[in-house]
């Protein structure tokens, strides 16, 4: 009869140790997804913060070529200064979708002076700049990614109890208005 | 893309320890064999030696040794900032943390592979021949191919199922030979008194030491087919722009020209199978056919990981991707395609590669331009053209930042190629192209600032 309870006891045991594996590994990788979306955050900021520091630089190579085009070159500052101030995941997504504008409008205004094309500290700052956009493109895109596969473990049945339990909250995405390339961007201040 | 990884390394796991009892009981029936009634631990114990010995050989191995056989060499962002930027930005994408070293290969062949043991360890090899023919988005498809490879652990997955199989191959040859050499009159004179149980083991035993090495084969080739769908899964989800991995994998399915210095072992790591001038295909082939990539990714209609799998099971039929990673896939749209840069010419590939190879450039009075290269032995070359005797100026050995002497300037005179002389003689050659500020020499490794043409 006690040999009986002894096996239920331990096969009660052995179930409860199982879920307790369960709650821990589930657990540790909200906790990894969550410190994942952090990290890709801040990889976000180092990108945006190097595009900040080339624009200085690009405005002054253009303006050693184009100086009378002042309005637009001084649009470029205005919406980097704006976007170095921004704060908060909406106003900082604003802020630097219209400094990706004004930058169009900045590239636009060089195809008229071939010979600020043809220099290469432009090309190369333009190469530069290209490419930081390109990364802060990136960085946002794996920032959402993470997002959503943290998002979707919050949510998702068996480990949204845990989420829960923990106080483990959704995050917000990093949403940029993509402005379709026909549309001038409207410099606004 | 986490839950890939995990679920990579569950199947890796499996993989290794499928293939490490397939190995082990090679050992013991093998043991058993040669020396019935106990020889099976003795067995077992060889077959871990020889495993043993092969990993150790993996682990002792430099990664430098593939690198230097391919004579590759790591280019700064100076040397070709574009390549330098498209990595940088698809370890961003992936989320890789470390950026791997860029190297270039001087080959005509255009082909990418990836290496590396930890993150922080990785490189990424990129051929001449590649960067000749393609356009920035390709270029990106391939290198984001190439860090799906890295993220997704695959070195260390096919090294070590290459490990495996090495182990097993190696275990079933010890078999053979011994059997051939003695085991013959052993079994006889012990299946007398052993009888049934002795038979079904050398039976066994005989069935494992054929079919193991093929099966143990097969898997390997299967599983480095699987990592590559993988990895073109992963590209297509970084740069999300699968059209422009597919026309690369065109234009460099298009060229036959084969790597000159890969081989069997280092197949897996190559973007397109080297080996073969067609792309290879077959049960035995280390990539899947180059065209059926092509169209699953032509044929994705979005850029997600559940698009890729999708496009798989239409194109081809079953499944390539852990369920669990499909779970948190959701979609994604393909963006439009960027601006295209321009794909750099040959003389500018060339002109990165010397750079890279630290090739010396000495102007004959013919005219004649001579690339020499970095320790030629003798310390005059003659002109092909004119037979005059040019001495080759021993360098000065390369002077470190903190004793920098006063710096260096030159200022270009026009947007052409140009070409002027260091303090330590070395001939230094500037591209139309060439757009950095600064120049370091590569005999002495003085930095010289360049200034822009006194413009009108």
């Amino acid at each position: 009869m006690s040999s009986i309870l002894v096996i239920v006891l331990l096969a009660l045991a052995g179930v409860i140790l199982l879920l307790l594996l369960w709650v821990a590994g589930a657990y540790n990788s909200l906790v990894r997804l969550r410190n994942q979306v952090e990290n890709a955050w801040s990889q976000i900021d180092v990108q945006l913060k190097r595009r900040h520091d080339l624009i200085p630089n690009l405005v002054e190579t253009v303006k050693g070529y184009a100086a009378h085009e002042r309005a637009t070159l001084e649009n470029v500052i205005k919406a980097r200064n704006m976007a170095i101030a921004a704060k908060g995941v909406g106003e900082r997504a604003e802020a630097e979708n219209f400094l990706t504008g004004t930058l169009k409008s900045l590239f636009a205004v060089a195809e008229a002076y071939p010979n600020l094309k043809a220099d290469q500290s432009f090309l190369r700052l333009q190469e530069e700049l290209t490419s930081t956009e390109n990364k802060v493109g990136f960085a946002r895109q794996f920032y959402n990614d993470s997002v959503m596969t943290f998002n979707t473990r919050c949510e998702t049945f068996p480990t949204n109890i845990i989420a829960n339990m923990f106080n483990f909250t959704r995050r917000e995405f990093f949403e940029v208005k993509e402005e379709s390339q026909r549309e001038a961007p409207q410099v606004k201040f | 893309m986490w839950e890939q990884i995990q679920a990579n390394r569950r199947r890796s796991a499996v993989l290794i320890i499928s293939m490490a009892l397939v190995l082990m009981l090679l050992g013991y029936a093998g043991g058993e064999l040669l020396a019935p009634g106990g020889g099976g631990i003795v067995g077992l114990g060889v077959a871990l030696i020889v495993w043993g010995i092969q990993m150790a050989i993996y682990a002792a191995q430099p990664q430098s040794l593939l690198l230097q056989g391919a004579f590759a060499r790591e280019i700064q962002k100076e040397d070709s900032p574009q390549l330098f930027n498209i990595v940088e930005e698809m370890t961003i994408a992936s989320g890789l943390g470390f950026m791997p070293k860029v190297y270039l290969v001087d080959d005509p062949a255009p082909n990418a592979f990836a290496l590396g043991r930890s993150p922080s360890n990785s490189a990424v090899v990129v051929t001449t021949g590649l960067l000749q023919r393609l356009n920035r988005d390709e270029l990106q498809g391939v290198i984001g191919h190439e860090i799906g490879h890295l993220k997704n652990r695959d070195v260390q997955f096919m090294t070590l199922a290459a490990v495996m199989l090495g182990s097993i191959v190696i275990l079933s040859e010890i078999i053979w030979r011994s059997l051939r050499v003695g085991g013959r009159a052993r079994s006889r004179s012990s299946s007398r008194g052993g009888g049934q149980a002795q038979l079904f083991i050398l039976l066994v035993a005989l069935l494992l030491a054929v079919l193991g090495p093929l099966l143990a084969q097969l898997l390997y080739f299967a599983c480095s087919r699987k990592r590559e769908y993988l990895a073109d899964a992963s590209s297509a989800q970084f740069t999300r722009y699968p059209q422009g991995l597919a026309s690369a994998l065109e234009k460099i399915s298009r060229t036959p020209l084969t790597v000159s210095f890969a081989s069997r072992a280092t197949a897996p790591m190559f973007i397109i199978n080297p080996l073969a001038a067609s792309g290879g295909s077959g049960l035995f082939s280390t990539h899947p056919p180059t065209e059926e990539r092509i169209r699953i990714l032509r044929s994705m209609s979005g850029a997600s990981l559940s698009a890729y799998e999708e496009a798989f099971r239409r194109t081809r039929g079953g499944s390539v991707l852990s369920p669990q990673s499909l779970q948190s896939a959701g979609t994604l749209p393909i963006r439009r395609p960027s601006d295209d840069g321009p794909i750099l010419s040959r003389a500018d590939v060339r002109f990165i590669a010397n750079r890279a190879n630290r090739y010396l450039r000495l102007q004959c009075n013919c005219g004649l331009v001579i690339s020499v290269p970095e320790g030629y032995p003798q310390s005059s070359i003659r002109c092909i053209r004119c037979g005059t005797e040019l001495p080759i100026p021993t360098v000065a050995p390369p002077v470190t930042s903190a004793s920098e002497p006063t710096p260096l300037h030159y200022q270009r005179t026009g947007k052409h190629w140009e070409s002027f002389r260091c303090v330590c003689g070395r001939t230094l050659q500037l591209s139309p192209l060439f757009t950095a500020l600064h120049l370091r020499c590569n005999g002495c490794g003085r930095l010289i600032t360049i200034l822009p043409p006194a413009s009108t």
